[in-house]
């Protein structure tokens, strides 16, 4: 091995030929200083120039679409190295050699030529040249697992014995945890990966090519010779966690939950709760359901919260109002656009039902079915996001009672429904009956409303779905 | 060592345990032939891709028969906002998805046949495979007058396509894809493959528009079962084998390990939009303002399917400059997706001034902007 060493290093950098040789002599016996020198000397390897091979009918010239490494990274045999394009047919060209990729011959969109250089590759020098035809018909490292790793950008180390060893198992590197330097992967570790999941350990591969000696600490501890006479002691074998934290960046999504909530931070925010008992609404929405749906229209409970809500507003239109920048001026809406918490894929976003004013329960019904399958399609509009003065949040549809919502500026005001429980309460005349309990949790900005005003909705608000016939007195 | 049975004897063996032993014997020849019995776009591409990585194509070739609900299918080099009416496709919740195969872009639906022909990337051979096609279309109907041309497209009629063709070669495996056209909905083919989008530069693969024509107009007595019938038995007598057609079921995990992430890897977006190669849009919106139209410049940069630059010519202090690179910040580095897009600007409109010419002018803008994803 150090004689070839020699030889390929005099015929690459005869500078540096002499301390290495001398440098590799003494470390013949240590693994990993023969690793370390790998990887400190710059190029000790030889250089060997990776033609792009035939593609077949009669193909002269491909177009390179992708690269997925780059000069500097290290590959092994049969990783993919690029997408070329060539008259409807996509190709993907794996590497022939293990080593380090020193140079793309073309950038994307160049053309290609077959039996010329693709990329210049430095061969690990203790493999010697591969062989010019495939020798092992093992299968090519899928492209799942390719993607894995690209996505990840991040190459587990492992020697390519190791790998090969691994691939031969159909192991994802990636999912076995290395106890050598730098969380390389050694032999051993593939072993007990494999002794995990076949439940017993195994004896080393037979066909095993050049295997780096291993210090003696760490071998495969023996197993243990006496059998049953003492007290088993059991081994403590540290309990290992492969899991890493995994940073990304902030989503769009998350980036303009950032804005909003930071600007809802200046708000001084005060709550209000209170219970509601929806006995007779429950009744009611039973009653009308059908009606709603010969007009092709599902009925939930929101339109009853959105339209009492509108009718109290009327009766408290600073609750519908915006604050100024300066805090100068308080507007009083005219239009009472009352937003609707809706959780989509991506995450929460407030699409508002317009001039519920001059909306019958129907109307608001039909148009939340509108908006409901346009925010699960991703496709709501810019109006329908925008110009909302006030919002009612159910939560309750996925759990929970009491809630401390945050307002969403520039509103003033904004309220959490929780789910609807069947609980005991007592009549008036003192007797326990199954009541339909709802909680809500209103939050106001504390320097245009106050508490009393918040009260005083929030009853006349209960008071329209309490008892729903109340609400006929006030429609408009 | 080998330790677990490889994967790639999987399916060979799935389908030895389900054929009985008899019949088995008579059916070792060079072919296979399997059927998808789902209609879902990405889950038979990740059939695809499980087949191409993880099968022995040395034994046996494997045909694979397939059909989508309505979905667009575009190469793997290709810009979606180039080749289609994304807007479009979305309102008549046509799926896009983007295949590992190079090639130009297709419209699917049952009336649509797809076949893949699976081999060793050493017996690679297309013209080959489309000859196949049209012996059995021929000994179906001999009328028919198709045949295949050197861009390795089916003509009926000398006129019109019926077929496209696209191909995968990885190392020691490939695959060529082509579809066929039975009674597929013309209309919508026409009308979901054309871009409304201008003023894109990109070095994507650019698709070659063509007339097609569907075979059940030329002769109204087929079917699509008919002709997968056909192809499949040519296929049989040509490797040998016995004309049997093995279903399968894409979403089988235990036959097909690993299927279901390879699925979802193919719906999501890094895949579909992200990989198209970078392009750079160039327009003008012509926004109609109170009594006047303004016409604004647009310039942008999209690499990895999101947004590297962003430019937008407008009038002095149409709008606050700092709400303008507000703006253009909050662009810049997210998707060319219009839902996201929208979330953005409208979450941004929140903490604006309130100011109801303001908004309106804010609306105006980000509503054309966001028509050009």
């Amino acid at each position: 091995v150090c004689i070839h060493r020699v030889r390929s290093c005099s015929s690459v950098r005869s500078v540096k030929s002499k301390y290495v040789c001398v440098f590799d002599r003494s470390a013949l016996n240590f693994s990993h200083q023969q690793r370390l020198l790998r990887t400190s000397a710059v190029s000790c390897g030889q250089i060997v120039q990776f033609k792009l091979s035939d593609i077949g009918e009669g193909i002269t010239e491909v177009t390179v679409k992708e690269w997925y490494i780059k000069e500097g990274d290290s590959v092994s045999q049969f990783d993919s190295i690029c997408e070329v394009q060539s008259d409807k047919a996509s190709v993907t060209i794996t590497s022939r050699y293990d080593g380090v990729i020193r140079k793309l011959h073309y950038s994307i969109d160049e053309i290609a030529f077959v039996g010329k250089p693709l990329v210049d590759i430095e061969i690990d020098a203790s493999k010697g040249v591969a062989s010019e035809e495939d020798v092992v018909e093992t299968p090519p490292m899928s492209h799942e697992e390719h993607t894995h790793q690209e996505i990840k950008g991040h190459k587990t180390l492992a020697t390519p014995a190791v790998r090969r060893l691994a691939m031969e198992n159909n192991i994802k590197l990636s999912e076995v945890v290395g106890t050598g330097k730098d969380n390389r992967i050694l032999k051993e570790d593939i072993l007990n990966y494999l002794a995990k999941q076949t439940g017993a350990i195994l004896p080393p591969s037979p066909k095993a090519e050049i295997i780096p000696p291993l210090p003696k600490s760490e071998t495969v501890p023996a197993a243990p010779k006496d059998k049953a006479r003492k007290i088993p002691v059991p081994v403590s074998r540290p309990i290992v966690f492969s899991g890493k934290d995994k940073t990304e960046p902030v989503t769009g999504f998350q980036k303009a939950m950032v804005k909003t909530m930071s600007a809802a931070l200046k708000i001084p925010h005060f709550g209000y709760c209170d219970e509601i008992d929806l006995t007779q609404l429950v009744q009611l929405r039973e009653d009308l359901k059908p009606l709603a749906e010969i007009r092709g229209v599902k009925l939930s409970f929101m339109p009853f919260f959105i339209k009492a809500a509108s009718l109290g507003l009327l009766q408290y239109p600073i609750l519908n109002a915006s604050l100024d920048e300066n805090c100068q001026n308080v507007t009083y809406k005219a239009s009472h656009n009352i937003g609707v918490a809706m959780d989509t894929e991506q995450g929460l976003i407030v699409p508002n039902v317009k001039n519920v004013q001059v909306c019958s329960v129907f109307d608001i019904a039909a148009e939340l079915n509108r908006l409901q399958s346009l925010g699960s399609a991703g496709q709501l509009g810019t109006s329908d996001l925008t110009g909302g003065t006030f919002t009612l949040s159910n939560i309750g549809t996925i759990g929970g009672t009491y809630a401390k919502p945050v307002i969403l500026p520039p509103e003033v005001a904004i309220g959490a429904l929780g789910k609807i429980q069947v609980l005991p309460r007592f009549n008036g005349k003192g007797e326990v009956f199954k009541a339909q309990v709802m909680n809500v949790s209103w939050s106001a900005d504390h320097r245009v409303i106050d508490g009393a005003t918040m009260a005083r909705f929030s009853n006349l608000w209960k008071s329209y779905l309490e008892n729903p016939a109340s609400m006929l007195l006030d429609l408009k | 060592m080998i330790l677990q049975p490889s994967l790639r004897n999987c399916l060979w063996l799935s389908c030895v345990l389900r054929t009985p032993k008899a019949e088995f014997r008579s059916t070792a020849g060079g072919g296979l032939i399997i059927q998808s019995v789902s209609n879902d776009v990405f889950q038979n591409l990740a059939v695809e891709d499980w087949i191409h990585d993880h099968m022995d194509l040395e034994k046996r070739q494997v045909l694979f028969l397939w059909r989508n609900s309505p979905a667009v299918v575009i190469g793997r080099h290709q810009n979606p906002w180039q080749e289609c009416n994304l807007r479009l496709l979305r309102q008549k919740n046509i799926k896009l998805a983007r295949r590992r195969s190079g090639g130009g872009t297709v419209y699917h639906d049952l009336g649509n046949i797809n076949l893949t022909f699976f081999t060793t990337r050493k017996k690679y051979e297309r013209m080959q495979n489309l000859k196949l096609v049209v012996k059995a279309l021929k000994a179906l109907r001999p009328q028919l007058d198709v045949h295949v041309t050197d861009r390795y497209d089916i003509m009926l009629d000398r006129h019109y396509k019926i077929s496209g063709t696209a191909a995968k070669l990885g190392r020691t495996s490939a695959y060529h894809h082509c579809t066929l056209l039975c009674n597929a909905d013309k209309f919508v083919l026409s009308s979901v493959l054309k871009s409304p989008y201008t003023g894109l530069k990109s070095n994507a693969t650019p698709s070659v528009p063509a007339s097609v024509k569907n075979l059940f107009e030329e002769d109204p007595s087929l079917t699509s079962e008919m002709l997968l019938d056909a192809i499949a038995k040519e296929y049989a007598t040509q490797h040998q084998t016995d004309h049997r057609i093995t279903l399968i079921n894409p979403a089988d995990e235990t036959l097909l390990p690993g299927i279901n992430s390879r699925t979802k890897e193919l719906q999501t977006w890094e895949w579909v939009y992200g990989k198209t190669p970078k392009f750079s849009v160039s327009t003008c919106l012509n926004m109609a303002y109170k009594d006047s139209v303004l016409e604004v410049k647009v310039n942008m940069d999209v690499k990895h399917g999101r947004i590297e630059m962003c430019n937008i010519d407008l009038p002095e202090q149409w709008l606050p400059p700092a709400l303008y690179s507000e703006l253009v910040r909050s662009l810049t580095g997210s998707k060319f997706c219009p839902n996201e897009t929208t979330t953005r600007v409208t979450t941004l409109q929140r903490v604006c001034p309130q100011d109801d010419e303001l908004h309106s002018r804010w609306n105006l803008l980000c509503e054309n902007m966001i028509m050009l994803m």
